[in-house]
């Protein structure tokens, strides 16, 4: 194979008339590659912070492998969820994206390291949060941003919003603080009950596990041993209270008792995904639910509305950006390892004017009142 | 017929209790009695047999039989993975069936009364009703709640309230309220088949009364089309709308009434939402009087729906006098007999009521 790629690599520098090496790439442009593949390491291992564990003997791997493709794909998705989020802040202050807008930026290693776990036919339902979680579930950028700016080409065709995007497996997007707990432990017995193997991932807050219904659903996916992973993204406030002043306790990956737990560095998408696959295997070996506290920081306040300073300092904020950072945290581990080129992660695959530009073309989600608009009910008669 | 039916339904459940149970006992040839509860039993029956997407769950649906006994040997028949005994958890279980419906199947929540529905009632709402809408289309949500709605017997205040009004303010639930077997048979069927979440409102004072079904009602695939009321009695002079256990006592009050020369049309509403609007308005331009009995309290109630929707309509001008509600009285219902049997519309309440809108 090294052999193979150092003929084709000298072949190219034949053509180009260059030497092998490395070039520099403008911002924007396709670069298919400037230096040879040979040059970058195709795998590396990295050692992982180990989970804290709750009724389980033994936890997750504490150390990950990660290929070259395994970790471009990571940066781009963590980088995709990050731009496509600071670009909903700035739509959302010219007010072209109106009412509730939850960020997700400094959250990114959960939603990217989870799909990177699971299956594409396994299920996920998460709550109001969930930009990040609609892109990584399949939904394409201009479907997500034409939803939020409340066009027909929405996936939801602008009747949604910003909390209600769904896609095949993907069950949003939902605005009760709790309510989708329920309905993912739900999902989970469809599973069971069709016998297909398949697992659900259903998330929540810090702020939703004090919810009543989450308890409820414990104990019946315990009693049922549903194939359900329950995760708590504990990005440590849940609107703009602090845990401290929420919860009487915040071990979170303690609190579903009889149901195993574990706590995770969810700044970490290799941490997230080793943890991640742990709980689905559990799940598929049939020992029923599983609890996941992915510890997490969001950048922006709860939502658009929330400064995000009032209850939190600058400091703080700027310190996980400074010292935690997801994305940061891979890019470092990939040039470090001669993974891939720093030319490579600059690229601009995702070109975010481009993009909204494009939406200018979509039409407004109509206010008309033809036949489309008034449909709430499925008219099949089976 | 009326008077049989008359005689069935004074004595209520000691009638239904003197009637076979699982068996039939034969009036004629072709009909036979069967009591809303066993109607019920076998429409779930048929339908679990029919789709193995659907299966049931509740409190005390299983191994009990039923807090009421209307999913009777349904466990014995279909085991534990389609008859499910669920912890008392409302909200929890509510959303259970609801993401499970999301997920492809086809669930049956049962609440042992719709009272206890209010524990969960963001889930029925939030996230059975409006979902279909909020993902233009992607999402369907093929649910039926069901359980008993309304008063029962000395049960007092939180046991006994009338949840058509509620549910039916809400775009995207579809809600149904048998009065006969006939009804609960086809309908419950049509509920399962439907692909919206359906809210069924049945009720307990019906569930042991027997009823004569034809054998067409009693085929596999008999349903009856939800949104569609049924006039049970063609009349001229004055129209009396109803749902539930009410229609019952719109029947007697017409065969009262007949006696002194008036004629009655009553209308079985059947579905409360979508409500038969039209069907309302046909008899009104027909009869010019309409009076509405319902158990659920006045204010904001199906009642004062209705007469909002005649008002709005071509029929307004064929009214000859404003439309009288009969409802249950705006008071959390008492305890003591007496009490109750005032807090709800009987036979000569709505007999006084129709006197009074034809002036006689």
């Amino acid at each position: 194979m090294k052999t193979m790629l150092a003929i084709i690599s000298n072949a190219l520098c034949r053509i180009t008339g260059k030497n092998a090496g490395a070039q520099t790439v403008s911002e924007g442009a396709r670069v298919v590659v400037s230096r040879s593949l040979s040059d970058f390491t195709p795998q590396a291992t990295f050692d992982i912070k180990r989970c804290d564990l709750h009724g389980l003997e033994a936890g997750p791997p504490v150390r990950a492998e990660l290929t070259r493709e395994q970790g471009l794909q990571y940066y781009r998705t963590m980088q995709t969820v990050r731009r496509m989020e600071l670009k909903a802040d700035q739509l959302y202050k010219q007010k072209i994206i109106r009412g509730f807008c939850h960020l997700y930026d400094g959250q990114e290693a959960c939603a990217a390291g989870i799909e990177a776990a699971i299956n594409p036919s396994d299920h996920l339902i998460t709550a109001y949060r969930a930009h990040g979680f609609t892109f990584t579930r399949g939904v394409p950028i201009k479907e997500i941003l034409a939803e939020l700016t409340g066009r027909k080409g929405g996936v939801a065709k602008g009747k949604g919003g910003s909390m209600h995007m769904y896609a095949p497996h993907f069950y949003g997007g939902n605005g009760i603080v709790g309510a989708q707990v329920p309905l993912g432990a739900g999902i989970a017995l469809a599973c069971q009950y069709q016998g297909n193997n398949q697992i659900c991932v259903t998330l929540y807050g810090d702020g939703a596990a004090n919810q009543g219904q989450i308890f409820e659903t414990f104990n019946m996916a315990a009693l049922w041993k549903l194939p359900c992973i329950f995760v708590c993204e504990n990005n440590k406030y849940g609107m703009g209270t602090s845990v401290e002043r929420a919860a009487a306790s915040t071990d979170y990956y303690k609190r579903g008792d009889f149901i195993p737990g574990l706590r995770v560095d969810g700044m970490d998408v290799l941490c997230v995904r080793e943890a991640a696959r742990f709980a689905a295997d559990h799940c598929r070996a049939g020992k029923g639910p599983i609890v996941m506290e992915l510890q997490t920081y969001r950048y922006h306040g709860h939502s658009m509305s929330d400064p995000g300073v009032s209850y939190r300092t600058r400091e703080e904020i700027q310190e996980v950006r400074s010292k935690s950072d997801p994305i940061s945290m891979l890019k470092e581990r990939l040039l470090g390892n001669n993974m891939a080129s720093a030319e490579e992660l600059k690229q601009n695959f995702w070109c975010s004017d481009q993009v909204v530009s494009s939406l200018e073309e979509d039409e407004p989600s109509s206010a008309c009142t033809g036949p489309e608009q008034k449909v709430w009910w499925k008219e099949e008669v089976r | 017929m009326a008077t049989s039916l008359r005689c069935f339904l004074r004595s209520g459940k000691r009638a239904g209790l003197v009637a076979a149970q699982r068996g039939f006992s034969r009036s004629s040839a072709a009909a036979v009695q069967v009591n809303v509860r066993d109607a019920l039993n076998q429409a779930m029956d048929e339908e679990l047999e029919r789709d193995e997407r659907v299966f049931l769950l509740g409190e005390e649906v299983a191994q009990y039989d039923g807090a009421y006994k209307v999913s009777r040997g349904l466990w014995k028949k279909y085991g534990d993975k389609r008859i499910i005994d669920t912890p008392i958890s409302e909200m929890g279980f509510a959303g259970i069936a609801v993401g499970a419906a999301m997920a492809g199947l086809r669930p049956i929540c049962e609440f042992m009364t719709f009272n206890f529905s209010m524990q969960a009632i963001d889930q029925v709402i939030n996230s059975a009703a409006k979902t279909y809408y909020m993902s233009a289309g992607l999402q369907p949500v093929p649910i039926v709640f069901r359980g008993p709605n309304g008063a029962s017997a000395g049960v007092a205040a939180q046991h006994s309230q009338c949840f058509a009004a509620w549910y039916a303010h809400c775009p995207g639930l579809k809600v149904v309220s048998p009065w006969n077997s006939e009804d609960a048979r086809g309908l419950l069927k049509a509920a399962i088949r439907d692909d919206n979440p359906v809210v069924f409102l049945e009720n307990e004072l019906m569930y042991g009364v027997p009823f004569e079904m034809s054998e067409e009602s009693l085929s596999k695939n008999f349903t009856i089309p939800i949104g569609k009321a049924k006039v049970e009695r063609q009349g001229a002079h004055v129209t009396l709308v109803s749902h539930s256990r009410f229609v019952g006592l719109c029947l007697d009050a017409a065969a009262v009434l007949a006696k002194e020369g008036v004629d009655c049309e009553v209308i079985n509403l059947r579905t409360i939402r979508p409500l038969d609007v039209e069907c309302i308005e046909g008899s009104v331009m027909k009869t010019n009087h309409l009076v509405t009995v319902e158990g659920g309290w006045p204010q904001f109630g199906v009642g004062a729906e209705i007469c909002a929707r005649i008002m709005e309509g071509p029929a307004f001008n064929y009214l000859d006098s404003p439309v009288t509600r009969v409802t249950g009285v705006d008071i959390p219902m008492p305890y003591a007999k007496i009490l109750e049997d005032h807090s709800l519309p009987q036979v000569k309440d709505i007999i006084f009521s129709v006197k009074k809108t034809l002036n006689v």
